[in-house]
């Protein structure tokens, strides 16, 4: 498992970064945590002749309060966002979800912007991002951009963030109180879920006043279940309401085959997951 | 001295829960694994594989490569000739068994996706790597063999030349042998008046995948040409090159230095070794191979992999009349080192712990375009486990009662020991009452099955289920005589030397070859108990065919029953050297010697002396009787008359969530019987591990290959290995019948687990799920299988597995390009 020979730059500024990432365009490969990136090198699925490594600019590691959003630099490994306080207390549904995300050593070299800009439709941070409403704020050579998350999934392993631009950051809106769980379905615990549904909801007197529901591999990239949460939307918080408003799960999804279930099963699980992770996040 | 010395009261080591001694440098890995050997002006190999499964190689430009940067060679097959040797299959299991020539590097035609084309030579394994992409192979593509059951009909043929897909077909009657009756006639019988139960159980395709991948070194700058390899065989090895090479046997040195796991998968002679010695002869310098872990996966030898057609006859009572055994075994591409005899090592299996009238067993082997299948832990006796008990839960819920209790009516009581079974072997000692009981007890059984029910009842979303296995097997491998009525190619003596040295240390060389079983750790406590040293000062050296100069390595759970057992022969005869010594020295007559505790005294005085003072003694040679040989050092080569029979009674109990299909262990009991235990701790690590992996096949691992023979799976992205966050806690416990084939009392248990484990996790599935009309659920069970199951497909035992990776690294998705880590 040997990556054919490439060069390798580690600026230590941002602007930096994109001078290096203009300079060398196409051929250019941008790491952040490696985790995905290194094998796919090792295997030699990709050759890049420059490596752009993110990991000596400080300024893209921590997590900051902002007002009404939490902040996550783009380079803070998963364990820290996992840890962090104010994910914990304002998007609660990112903590579940870096909770169970692939194994510990992952979770300690991988990082939080790096996942999202792989964007992989079975990654878990996709689908609480598009829950949340998280903004992804991306620097170019004319300065910073913000995108919105229903924006910046494009297809597989596609994104929003053009060639000569960068994910600097991520904005979580607070949604403090809310309830969040991530239902994550696996068949061995450091695999990528078949099938995973975020879901946050707030809840007022017992009745669902606002749902939030995104989705893990049920389609080229993670998806929103708006059907369900417009469904959710003033219905009380049991199980047989839930259940109806979960039935709306796999409305525009387009889930894989694979070796862990076909299609068919995906929605199934979709369904079924839906309505487990509302509930968990209602109660 | 003064007054009568009491011996000193020695801790016995046997028994003790020693640390592996070997872990320390194991673990942390500072120690000789064969990629960490470097030698001076050695050159790197890197492997040029086909992507097809069956295809003509029309042409290899080897020019480009060639011409890349610090590339010394590039070579075919052509190019090697006769050099690089054929590999063999050591076991021929019918006269007429059809094999095609398996060269290393293919020439021609190639038969499976990941067969080696060409070999780039390289001064760094880098630049080989870079120089293999430049090697320009054409193949003109031929359909494939790849479906088992497809192949066995000759409609598509692996290797046209041979005609058929069909290698050989084996069979054993009890009623053609004499051990028993005859199978058709009890069958006939039952179905007019009884019960004839049909069914067809798959064995998936596995894949050993040891945590060591494959690494050759070879130095041919010596007068010894001197092989370095990560494997379980190096004397079968070092056989092997000699028999195919030309090289004498002579001027061949095999070692295996830290081998890290092999689980049989590397019981094998592979053609990497045979390419790395040919290579390294060509070009006269040392050359280093290691494979990829992709390179494993796909080209390493796979395990498993048969469909089993099953009839078993039984009265009304559950008396069982007859077993048939009609089975289809996958060999790949190539009849491999044990080849065809995997599936006949289960042969006297099928009917395991119980007393069945009459039993005939068929294998046909098939060749196929697959990656070529052998030894995977257990070999054959998992296959036939997990056949026979399937059924005896089958029979039960035909009946009606309760699985344990259909077994029992069926089983050998322990009175009934030594029993000759229906497919001829004697079962030295057992029993399977006690192991029963002891596992009911820790299991709570009644308790379980009442919750059974009441979730039943309730119409619970979780539905709850318990398996049994009440499983034996043959190990210790063994019996040359057997070995040789089977034809198989070698014997299954061991072999052990112990040499006393001038400082009171000992050097004990056995001819096992470890590769992570506690050896060193096991044969210290053997010798230190068997001559009275300190268990620090038992050095066990093995793996070097200069140092270890005889042994049949280690596979089957042999390394203790047989060379345990020629160890204690040979320390033995080291004891009765030193006694002779001894008397000499003390003035006494050796009849009034007494050895214990490391010290010969003289019964009735205080005279005595401890063995290190005689070894000393020896060495100094100054006062020796007339006439003896200066020298304690003993060998001892042991051939046992018997394989050995460990059996133990399992239980597992599984919470199936019937709305997703997920499965989750709740409680594990094994009480296994493996006789007298020399370390409880090597057993438990043996125990767990081997629980782990034969759960992994009812649950997770298998090898998928596309409907092109791509292997899918090709990754542990999708090759589902478990880790300690997927398994429970398991409750392990023993009941001790000391086996009779050898002086230790000792069984094998190196297999037993994976054996065992995986008709127990099987049975707790289909018992959950048996009141919604599921009768099977297909290896591995999926929750997408258990769940397609609860939905009406409950017969067949759920669909195929769909032939298609997660896309996590597949470069033909869109988007690939720009894959991660990647923040833009």
């Amino acid at each position: 498992m040997i990556p054919a020979a490439f060069d390798y730059v580690a600026p230590t500024s941002v602007e930096d970064a994109l001078a290096a990432l203009a300079q060398h365009g196409d051929d250019a490969k941008i790491i952040a945590g490696g985790q995905s990136l290194l094998p796919v090198l090792r295997m030699r699925l990709n050759a890049p002749e420059m490596v752009i490594d993110l990991g000596r600019i400080e300024s893209l590691r921590g997590v900051r309060d902002d007002g009404d959003a939490i902040v996550v630099g783009a380079m803070t490994p998963h364990s820290v966002v996992g840890s962090d306080p104010l994910v914990a207390q304002h998007a609660a549904l990112v903590a579940k979800a870096v909770e169970h995300l692939a194994d510990a050593q992952v979770r300690h070299r991988g990082t939080f912007g790096g996942a999202l800009a792989h964007a992989d439709p079975a990654g878990d941070l996709g689908a609480p991002a598009l829950a949340l409403g998280a903004e992804f704020v991306v620097a170019g050579p004319g300065g910073s951009r913000t995108v919105a998350a229903d924006d910046f999934f494009v297809d597989l392993f596609e994104t929003a963030i053009g060639e000569d631009e960068i994910l600097t950051e991520v904005r979580l809106p607070k949604r403090t109180g809310w309830g969040a769980h991530y239902e994550k379905f696996v068949r061995v615990a450091h695999q990528w879920p078949i099938v995973a549904v975020a879901a946050t909801v707030r809840v007022e007197g017992g009745v669902i006043a606002e749902a939030r529901i995104g989705l893990t591999n049920m389609g080229s990239t993670p998806l929103r279940a708006r059907a369900v949460e417009e469904a959710l939307a003033g219905q009380p918080a049991t199980e047989d309401a839930v259940r109806a408003a979960a039935e709306h799960a796999t409305e525009g999804t387009n889930p894989p085959s694979d070796l862990n279930g076909d299609a068919d099963y995906r929605r199934h699980l979709a369904r079924v997951l839906t309505r487990r992770a509302i509930l968990a996040a209602a109660s | 001295m003064t007054a009568v010395q009491d011996a000193p009261e020695v801790a016995k080591e046997i028994g003790r829960d020693r640390r592996r001694k070997e872990d320390q440098r194991l673990i942390t890995g500072r120690t000789r694994w064969t990629d960490n050997i470097t030698l001076p002006g050695m050159l790197h190999l890197a492997m040029v594989r086909s992507p097809f499964a069956h295809a003509t190689i029309t042409s290899i430009d080897t020019s480009a490569a060639k011409a890349a940067t610090n590339v010394v060679d590039v070579v075919t097959g052509e190019d090697l000739g006769e050099a690089q040797g054929v590999l063999i299959n050591a076991w021929p299991i019918t006269p007429d068994q059809k094999a095609p020539t398996h060269l290393p590097v293919a020439t021609g035609r190639v038969a499976f996706a990941g067969e080696i084309v060409a070999v780039v030579v390289a001064r760094t394994a880098a630049e080989a790597r870079d120089a293999a992409e430049l090697v320009d192979v054409e193949y003109d593509v031929l359909p494939a063999a790849l479906d088992l059951r497809e192949s066995a009909e000759d409609t598509v043929l692996a290797h046209p030349d041979l005609g058929t897909n069909k290698s050989a077909l084996w069979v054993f009657d009890s009623n053609e042998a004499g051990t028993g009756g005859d199978v058709e006639a009890a069958i006939a019988e039952a179905r007019a008046d009884g019960i004839v139960l049909e069914r067809e159980y798959r064995q998936q395709r596995l894949i050993p995948a040891f945590m060591e991948p494959r690494s050759t070194v070879v130095d041919p700058t010596g007068e010894q040409l001197t092989v370095w390899s990560a494997t379980q065989i190096p004397h079968i090895l070092r056989f092997a090159l000699a028999a195919t090479t030309g090289i004498p046997e002579s001027k061949l040195r095999v070692i295996a230095p830290d081998v890290g796991g092999g689980f049989g998968g590397k019981l094998q002679t592979t053609p990497e070794e045979w390419i790395t010695v040919a290579v390294a002869r060509r070009v006269g310098r040392p050359v280093k191979y290691t494979e990829t872990r992709s390179e494993s996966l796909m080209a390493a030898h796979h395990g498993r992999d048969q469909w089993q057609r099953l009839t078993l006859a039984a009265d009304r009572e559950g008396n069982v009349k007859a077993l048939k055994v009609d089975l289809l075994a996958d060999l790949g591409a190539y009849v491999s080192l044990v080849g065809g005899g995997v599936p006949v090592l289960g042969a006297f299996m099928f009917n395991a712990i119980y007393k069945f009238p009459a039993y005939r067993f068929a294998v046909q082997t098939v060749l196929t375009n697959k990656t070529w299948t052998d030894a995977y832990r257990g070999a054959g006796r998992p296959e036939a486990t997990f056949a026979i008990e399937r059924l005896m839960d089958e029979l039960a819920a035909e009946l009606g009662v309760d699985p344990l209790e259909v077994r029992e009516r069926n089983w050998i009581k322990h009175e009934e020991f030594p029993f000759t079974t229906v497919a001829g072997l004697e079962y030295d000692s057992g029993n399977y009452e006690a192991a029963t009981a002891r596992a009911k007890e820790m299991f709570g059984y009644d308790e379980l099955r009442a919750e059974q029910r009441r979730r039943r009842d309730s119409g619970d979303p979780v539905q709850l289920g318990i398996g049994v296995s009440t499983f034996t097997e043959m190990c210790g491998l063994a019996p040359s005589r057997v070995l040789g009525s089977l034809d198989y190619g070698a014997g299954g003596w061991e072999h052990a030397s112990v040499r006393m040295l001038a400082t009171g240390t000992v050097e004990v060389v056995t001819g096992a070859s470890a590769h992570g079983q506690g050896h060193e750790t096991a044969f210290s406590q053997i010798v230190a108990d068997r001559l009275g040293v300190p268990f620090e000062d038992v050095e066990v050296l093995h793996g070097d065919t200069q140092v270890a100069h005889k042994g049949l390595d280690t596979y089957g759970s042999r390394s203790l029953v047989v060379g345990g057992e020629a160890l204690v022969k040979a320390t033995d005869k080291v004891v009765e050297k030193a006694k002779v010594v001894a008397a000499h020295l003390l003035e006494a007559s050796a009849d009034d010697l007494e050895f214990g505790g490391g010290r010969f005294t003289v019964r009735g005085t205080d005279q005595g002396m401890a063995i290190q003072e005689i070894a000393s003694a020896v060495f100094a040679a100054h006062d020796l009787p007339d006439g003896m040989e200066p020298s304690l050092d003993s060998d001892a080569t042991y051939d046992p008359v018997n394989f050995n029979y460990p059996h133990g009674t399992h239980l597992c109990a599984m919470e199936v969530d019937t709305e997703t299909g997920a499965l989750t262990m709740r409680k594990y009991v094994c009480v296994d019987d493996i006789g007298n235990v020399i370390n409880p701790l090597i057993v438990a690590g043996q125990v767990h591990g081997g629980l782990v992996q034969g759960i992994a096949q009812a649950l997770w691992e298998e090898a998928v290959y596309d409907e092109s023979g791509t292997l899918v799976s090709g990754s542990f992205v999708d090759y589902l290995l478990p880790t300690a966050a997927d398994t429970i806690s398991f409750e392990v416990d023993h009941t001790t019948t000391p086996s009779l084939t050898n002086t230790l009392g000792t069984k094998g248990v190196g297999e037993a687990g994976t054996i065992a484990s995986t008709p127990a996790v099987v049975n707790a599935v289909v018992d959950a799920l048996r009141p919604l009309g599921v009768t099977d659920v297909q290896m591995p069970c999926t929750p997408e299988r258990v769940w397609k199951a609860i939905n009406g497909d409950g017969a067949s035992g759920g669909p195929a597995t769909e032939a298609a990776a997660m896309p996590h690294f597949d470069p033909a998705e869109p988007g690939a390009d720009s894959t991660e880590g990647d923040a833009r």
